[in-house]
């Protein structure tokens, strides 16, 4: 008896290429990527930019989020091919070129938002593509949950995230 | 900075790379060239193999190898038993790659090493593989009985172990008893799901017979030990480093992983680096799992609610094989008592072997299990006596000055008695009483009845046997040209902020700064004597490692400099970097110390060229290295544990449920909690809430839907629910402090203290809230609207009470 | 869980796309890729090509006029969302947007695909279905236009050719003083409705319901109209008695068996209360009770 799920391909099928140019934290790259590559899997091991993570590969756990023109999306979800023209940022694009951390990062540090880091960048990415798009002052905590659901994390239990993007977007605790 | 680091909220070591992007997870490691491994895996949840055909993928372009039962070599063999016990007769393990027999939905049976990923998937959906499916039972109460399917032929009714303990005289407490409730509780299968999945990358240098390791793994050291001893390699040849890890929960505890083993084998094979990066659906398919137990829970109490004898058989869910022995049953066991004095306690339970992921501990280990057992218990007990929740409790708690209360015959997983050694379990209840505003709670439930609200009040006590030994230990070095404290100790951290709470543990005696702590812990290259990150151990059994070791250092540290600064030992004081003589500007940095205590002329800077104005670190006649002696500030120490230290709290919760979604709405939950001294409360926190969204998780969410023919139904993330920011409300965490009396810095564990009492918490306050609709008592987690449903459709209130 | 292989292309035009769907019955149209790419990282779907529509100009474009709102095939979930002006002609879109799994996937999700993948449990083929909306297939031989009734016709399966595209949804604008609400239960915040029923409402002047729709999702193999609830509404003055009694009429639509997330009996009794809510706030929205 055979599984019903074993998927029968043709074995000598060539890998199908393109060429695909984008502009990567500022930075314009041009590779030849098979089509079927994922635009995470392009910006982790072809530009070895390993801040971006991956965590499930179907779009549910937001590890891999990046900031496509201007906007969160899942770097898992994505051929890097259809990313041809387009701006990425990624975490490696966050902190000063000193260095120094952003604030959205220095919150997260200040707040022990972060355990194992894992889900970090892409939970920066969101945040961060949000806060940039617009107004997010005086949030409540749950629209700040809303603004962080579809980023898993497993470790802080989120108290402290919320905390942490209070903490960048509250005026009332700013000088 | 003569401030004591041990208590205070200091920032994270590591936070800044991983905020950054730059941490290194086993899958960031630069390793050019490396090939990439793929499985063929079973679809079924016990069959026969009768053949396996690899020409297509052996074929296929880009495969480098395929790998069968068949040329692995020494690695065709049934992987260790981990933790051996008297109950278990021919404890049953996985096979690196399957022979003959499968036994679970996702075992490996073949896997391939090809250019990329990509092209690995591809070949192993090549692999031909005929299969003769057998009968399977899924339901562990249904797999004990005479005539069920079994896992394994050597294992009549699929009982894997069958283990009894008795503490007190239990008959005897039958005999007083005035009552007697019975209750049937169960938990379901759920997993860890760590951000990261398991992952391992290898490799060998042929010129030098090095092989490297980078495994996502919380035992590092073990895996070194068991690689070089199944590969026959030399353990100094075998480097296994455990890099940044993305969570592990306990599922990255078990060893050996096929893979952890194949693809060590596969890079020394094929001369080349090879990498195994699980995907999301292999980690539910393939990585090991727990929770589900169905208990029968006894309390023999006096008509006053003191419980005299417990009695307790459970049923444990082993999955296909017991690699990690009977741990988790084990813990359950001990724990079944909970925070209770109950004198008489007979527990017994069968663990079952049944055709799915194998089981090893899961952040909890049994005791969400048992708390769960223990706590409903008591409130079915406190119903049936007329009594008040919180009442009861109070007449069963050992008292403050009953420290430690020991159970003798109870047996914990370390081998030692169960012994509770310290707590103020009385204070705790009260102080959840007054945060959660049980006082008022009666009130506040009758006006939101009558405003058609279903308020409940949940309440849930757990204890929890942390920082078993045997054993860790702490090295200490102080480098010579920064003055750097470097510790190493046997451990891998996965997010417990490790670096962090040891550095202030060391800096406190070292009189340094926590930033100039640097922590290397995980890779063997650097220290390779200790155990593994489990069981709540880490801040108990290496913090106190550690602490013991700076001592030694600040001994070292004192000597030398009272020596170059020619003042008496008891006039040093240690801060801001430094050796001082107290009530004076004299002082020697701890750079210059460590050059003046290494006889070595060379002054590579400033800090060794300091060093020659001060006296001779070291008062002796002859060679630069008196007997006995050793170069530079260096010292290794140990802490072995006497026995597990019990930490405790107890969770209350307002919970309210909406009839028309038979959602479970969390209003207010609050924590209280004791680890005993807190090295960093900050981090402290983190550890109670993120268990506490995990615990929130399994009482309310997650379950993995095994389907009768042992399929799981939802091996993804899209229906194995793991809880977003927006499922998870805002807790309050208090912190009681009683010193265990057990190590010297008067810590407990606290890594999986959050997650054990929330689903005896939210079941209680449910019970509570949906009273009016008549006697439904969730025993049974997680709870679904379904189950909600179920327990109200008899009496939903016919008025709308949403207009 | 990487795809298996794949042939790509990105043309210019709406015709060469068509074409390239023609020469090959396995490939597939790729627009956001919210749904395909998770199948396809699964390998529960292995097309031999992605047609990408991204390339072909115009397809972007949001225009509202004669009293229509038509949305092209690449316009994101997020672009609806935020779009003032298609708030103001239809509220309804916004409000069931916001259950559309979670922002970075509505960056690049599109409510096109949303339709054309057709989930059961989806939001957007709810609201095409209950605004009385279409969609407008380009093929060989030209252009349909098929009306959402027709249009969903079980769980991932709807009344698309193989070589057309679905190059605009066209959803109406609401009338003036319409009510409208989109009531939904998850079990965890943006996954699939384990229910969702959207309302749209018009009042006369004395507060009877005059005109109704009704619709619900998640419940059976595609969203549904709850004509029964419809009926037994219309005309009434929404008193709770009456609203009661048409949401009990909703029962008979659910025919998803039990699964894991929700019993057949539960899911009856969420939909009816869903249906409660939702008209409940449809009409006080009619009657300018609230915004």
């Amino acid at each position: 008896m055979k599984p019903m799920t074993t998927i029968v391909q043709e074995a000598n099928r060539a890998e199908p290429k393109s060429t695909v140019k984008m502009t990567v934290n500022g930075t314009e790259v041009e590779r030849e990527v098979s089509t079927r590559m994922l635009l995470s899997d392009f910006i982790r091991h072809e530009l070895e930019l390993t801040g971006t993570h991956v965590g499930c590969e179907h779009g549910v756990c937001g590890a891999c989020t990046i900031i496509v023109d201007g906007r969160a999306a899942r770097s898992c979800l994505t051929f890097a091919i259809q990313a041809d023209g387009a701006d990425i940022r990624t975490i490696e694009s966050v902190a000063g070129e000193g260095g120094e951390l952003h604030p959205l990062q220095e919150a997260f540090q200040d707040n022990h938002a972060l355990q194992c880091g894992y889900c970090t960048p892409g939970m920066i990415m969101n945040i961060l593509s949000q806060i940039e798009a617009g107004d997010k002052r005086d949030m409540t905590d749950d629209d700040i949950r809303e603004m962080l659901s579809g980023n898993l994390c497993r470790c802080t239990g989120y108290a402290n995230i919320i905390k942490a993007v209070r903490a960048v977007t509250d005026t009332t605790k700013r000088s | 900075m003569s401030t004591r680091m041990f208590g205070e909220n200091v920032k994270r070591n590591i936070d800044p790379k991983l905020l950054k992007g730059e941490g290194a997870f086993v899958d960031d490691i630069p390793l050019p060239g490396a090939l990439h491994a793929a499985f063929a895996r079973s679809p079924f949840a016990r069959a026969k193999i009768s053949s396996i055909d690899t020409t297509a993928a052996e074929n296929h372009p880009g495969v480098v190898a395929v790998y069968t039962s068949d040329n692995i070599g020494p690695l065709d063999i049934e992987l260790p038993l981990l933790i051996p016990h008297g109950s278990m007769t021919d404890a049953r393990t996985q096979r690196p790659l399957a022979k003959d027999d499968v036994y679970y939905v996702g075992q490996t049976v073949a896997m391939v090493v090809a250019v990329d990923r990509y092209t690995a998937e591809d070949a192993a959906a090549l692999i031909d593989i005929d299969y003769e499916p057998l009968g399977v039972e899924i339901d562990i109460e249904e797999a004990v009985k005479d005539g069920s399917p079994l896992v394994h032929e050597t294992h009549p009714n699929n009982i894997a172990a069958d283990f009894t303990q008795v503490s007190g005289d239990p008959e005897k407490g039958f005999a007083e008893a005035e009552h007697v409730t019975r209750i049937r509780v169960q938990v379901d299968r759920s997993t860890s799901a760590a951000m990261e999945c398991r992952a391992v990358a290898a490799r060998y240098d042929s010129t030098t017979g090095e092989l490297v390791v980078w495994d996502g793994t919380q035992a590092p050291i073990s895996v070194r030990g068991g690689l070089a001893s199944i590969l026959k390699l030399d353990e100094d040849k075998v480097r296994v480093i455990a890099p940044d890890v993305g969570g592990g929960f306990g599922q990255k505890v078990l060893l050996f992983y096929p893979d952890e083993l194949l693809v060590p084998y596969a890079s020394i094979n094929l001369r080349k680096p090879v990498k195994f990066i699980e995907d999301r659906r292999e980690n539910f398919i393939g990585s090991t799992q727990e929770r589900t137990q169905v208990h029968y829970i006894e309390l023999h109490a006096k008509k006053t609610g003191e419980v005299v004898a417990l009695k307790d058989f459970f049923y444990h869910d082993t999955g296909a094989f017991i690699p990690y022995g009977i741990a988790v049953a084990q813990v359950a066991s001990t724990s079944i008592a909970g925070p209770y004095r109950i004198p008489n306690i007979h527990v017994q339970f069968q663990a079952v072997y049944t055709p799915t992921v194998p089981v090893t501990p899961y952040r909890g280990c049994g005791r969400p299990q048992s708390c769960f057992a223990i706590e409903r218990a008591m409130d079915q007990l406190a119903d049936e006596l007329g009594l008040d929740r919180f009442d009861i409790r109070r007449r069963n708690l050992v008292g403050d000055d009953q420290f430690p209360w020991v159970r003798d015959g109870l047996l914990f997983a370390d081998g030692l008695r169960v012994s509770l050694d310290s707590g103020q379990y009385h204070k705790a209840l009260d102080m959840v009483h007054e945060a959660i505003g049980a006082g008022d709670f009666a009130e506040e439930q009758k006006k939101a009845r009558e405003d058609g609200k279903y308020l409940g009040l949940g309440l849930a006590f757990y204890v929890e046997g942390t920082g078993l030994g045997p054993y860790e230990g702490g090295h200490i070095k102080i480098h010579p040209i920064t003055g750097k404290v470097y510790v190493n100790t046997g451990l891998a951290g996965q997010g417990q902020s490790h670096d962090t709470v040891f550095a202030q543990i060391a800096a406190d005696q070292l009189g340094v700064a926590v930033e100039d702590v640097i922590l290397t812990e995980g890779d063997t290259g650097a220290y390779d004597w200790g155990v593994a990150t489990f069981a709540s151990r880490a801040a108990v059994v290496s913090g106190n490692a550690i602490h013991k070791t700076a001592i030694k250092v600040r001994k070292q540290i004192i000597t030398a400099a009272a020596n170059m600064l020619e003042a008496d030992e008891s006039d040093i004081e240690l801060r801001d970097g430094a050796a001082w003589v107290v009530g004076t500007n004299r002082s020697a940095p701890l750079a210059a110390i460590a050059t003046a205590t290494n006889p070595l002329r060379y002054a590579f800077n400033e800090a060794a060229q300091a060093a020659t104005q001060f006296a001779p670190a070291s008062r002796h006649d002859g060679p630069a290295l008196d007997e006995g002696q050793h170069p530079g500030l260096e010292a290794t120490d140990y802490f072995s544990p006497e026995c597990a230290t019990w930490a405790y709290g107890v969770h209350a919760a307002v919970v309210e449920v909406d009839t028309t979604t038979c959602q479970t709405n969390i209003r207010k939950y609050v924590c209280v909690h004791d680890c005993g001294n807190m090295i960093n409360p900050m981090i402290v926190d983190g550890q109670v809430m993120g268990g506490m969204a995990q615990g929130i998780g399994g009482a309310l969410y997650e379950r993995i839907e095994y389907q009768p023919d042992g399929n799981p139904a939802n091996a993804n993330f899209v229906d194995f629910l793991v809880p977003y920011a927006t499922e998870i409300p805002d807790i309050q965490v208090e912190h009681l402090q009683t010193p265990s009396p057990l190590n010297p810095l008067g810590v407990k564990g606290v890594g999986e203290a959050g997650c054990i009492a929330v689903g005896a918490t939210i079941a209680s306050g449910l019970t509570d809230a949906l009273s009016p609709f008549g006697n439904e008592k969730f025993h049974h987690t997680p709870i679904t609207p379904s189950m909600i449903f179920e327990a109200i459709k008899q009496s939903v209130p016919s008025k709308n009470e949403t207009i | 869980m990487k795809p298996s292989l794949f042939e790509y292309c990105a043309p210019g035009t709406i015709e060469e796309a068509i074409s390239a769907l023609e020469a090959d019955p396995d490939a597939v149209v790729l627009a956001g890729g919210q749904s395909l790419i998770p199948a396809m990282n699964l390998r529960l779907a292995n097309p031999t090509k992605l047609v990408d529509l991204r390339n072909i100009p115009g397809l972007s474009d949001i225009v509202i006029e004669d009293g229509v709102i038509r949305v092209g095939a690449m316009v994101r979930h997020r672009d609806l969302e935020l779009n003032r002006d298609v708030f103001a002609a239809n509220g309804l879109i916004r409000e069931a947007e916001r259950h559309v799994a979670h922002v970075p996937i509505r960056n690049r999700g599109t409510v096109v695909g949303s339709l054309c993948h057709a989930d059961a449990a989806a939001e957007m083929p709810l609201v095409l279905l209950v605004c009385d909306g279409s969609v407008i297939a380009t093929g060989p031989s030209g252009q349909r236009e098929i009306a959402a009734t027709d249009f969903f016709q079980f769980h991932m399966t709807t009344a698309r050719e193989t070589d057309e595209v679905i190059t605009e949804a066209r959803i109406p604008v609401l009338p003036e003083g319409a009510g409208f609400a989109f009531e939904e239960f998850a079990r965890r915040r943006g996954d699939y409705a384990i229910a969702a029923v959207s309302t749209i409402i018009e009042c006369a002047e004395d507060g009877a319901i005059t005109r109704c729709a009704v619709g619900a999702c998640g419940i059976s193999e595609r969203p549904v109209r709850l004509s029964e609830v419809e009926s037994a509404l219309e005309g009434k003055s929404a008193d709770s008695a009456s609203v009661l009694a048409a949401a009990s009429l909703s029962s008979e639509y659910v025919t998803a068996p039990d699964d894991m997330h929700a019993t057949t009996e539960y899911r009856r009794h969420l939909l009816k209360g869903l249906v409660e809510r939702a008209v409940i706030a449809a009409v006080a929205r009619a009657r300018g009770e609230q915004s």
